[in-house]
């Protein structure tokens, strides 16, 4: 059994440098350590300059994104066993702009998870003394799935579309979406169809299906995308063969 | 280290990496996407041929004998022999991909992914057999 593992590590840090290096460190090896332990140890123990992101050390939070041997992965979830003998290497997710070592900035997502409205709107809202807006469990059902994102964004890491063209909404932002079109209390499903139509948006998507893969959480954002595109493509059909049908 | 990097407090000075022209290569997922984009070209390929051969048809016995010792050169048997391979990888990739984009719901379940894909292959089937059946009477 290894004793310690080797961590390739990439450092950035723009006062001193124009471009990224890579550090390279030694950690002891256990068993229930995942990547995340291991940076803790090097910031604790060796370097205490070293950043990056994290918070809840459970696969909750969603900040703890980074490359993990070229894979976007939350580290608190990428156990060190699965990388031996190693070297294992831990670069900042890409496709994002890198602020310093591992922590990129998110503005970017920020923005476009803003432009699709995730939220419930309503044409009228009820009173407050009608009480709840109730859902049958089927109801629920229908928009579960995708209202487990915890916007980690290592979807928008493993999207080469989003790493091609940065202004593609991306596919978190759409099962985002998604989530509220399909939500029985929610009434704005043909504005966010809207807003995903628009040139950057979901058919920017070629499904090339990585997005699901990496997702911790089993969202499928590649499905989200494929199921709003079927919805926009009837829509239209709706719309120049019965005009009136879809005002 | 670069001397000229100046660092302003407050004012992150970004790195950006320029996606490569090889990022397919970079993992298997990557490949196989653009793999199955490629296909698209073939399925053209095959189905500029089908209606040359059909022009073929129609301009009488001797252009369709002309057309089919055409078809016996190597060149031609190589493409239609690539286009098939190419055209079976488009067909199974698209078809396992169909329950993502179609969500059946019956009796308040979704219905598993296997049904859909497999309705796919049945009707791929069911046609084939068709096809089949009313080429050999013939």
């Amino acid at each position: 059994m290894a004793e310690t593992v080797t961590l390739e590590v990439t450092r950035y840090r723009p006062e001193q440098e124009s471009e990224p290096t890579c550090q390279t460190y030694s950690v002891p090896y256990r068993k229930d350590w995942v990547v995340l332990d291991a940076l803790n140890y090097i910031k604790d123990q060796q370097d205490g300059s070293l950043s990056y992101r994290w918070s809840c050390r459970m696969g909750v939070c969603g900040s703890c994104g980074m490359m993990v041997n070229g894979t976007p992965k939350l580290t608190c979830a990428a156990f060190l066993s699965d990388y031996l003998p190693g070297p294992v290497r831990v670069e900042p997710l890409q496709f994002f702009p890198v602020i310093r070592d591992l922590v990129v900035d998110v503005t970017d997502f920020m923005q476009k998870l803003k432009k699709v409205k995730p939220w419930i709107i309503r044409k009228e809202e009820k009173p407050l003394t009608d009480g709840e807006y109730l859902q049958t469990h089927d109801q629920l059902d229908r928009y579960k799935q995708f209202s487990m994102c915890i916007n980690c964004m290592l979807c928008y890491s493993a999207c080469p579309i989003y790493g091609l063209e940065q202004s593609f909404i991306g596919p978190a932002a759409i099962a985002l979406a998604q989530r509220y079109n399909l939500d029985s209390r929610d009434e704005a499903a043909r504005e966010r169809l809207e807003i995903l139509s628009e040139h950057d948006g979901l058919w920017q998507c070629t499904f090339v299906g990585e997005c699901s893969k990496v997702c911790p959480k089993s969202v499928d954002p590649a499905g989200a995308i494929q199921q709003l595109k079927l919805t926009g493509a009837v829509h239209w059909f709706q719309s120049v063969l019965l005009p009136w049908g879809t005002r | 280290m670069s001397s000229e990097t100046q660092y302003t407090p407050y004012h992150p000075k970004w790195y950006r990496r320029r996606v490569s022209v090889w990022w397919w290569l970079q993992n298997r997922s990557y490949a196989y996407f653009v793999l199955r984009e490629l296909t698209s070209v073939f399925v053209g390929l095959c189905a500029l041929l089908l209606l040359w051969h059909l022009r073929a048809l129609v301009q009488g016995p001797e252009t369709h004998a002309h057309f089919l010792a055409q078809m016996r050169r190597p060149i031609f048997v190589a493409l239609n022999g690539v286009g098939l391979l190419f055209i079976l990888f488009h067909t199974i990739t698209w078809f396992n991909l169909a329950p993502k984009a179609m969500v059946v719901r019956l009796g308040g379940k979704r219905v598993p992914d296997w049904t859909i894909a497999g309705l796919n292959y049945v009707a791929w089937l069911l046609l084939s057999v068709a096809v089949a059946a009313v080429l050999l009477r013939g």
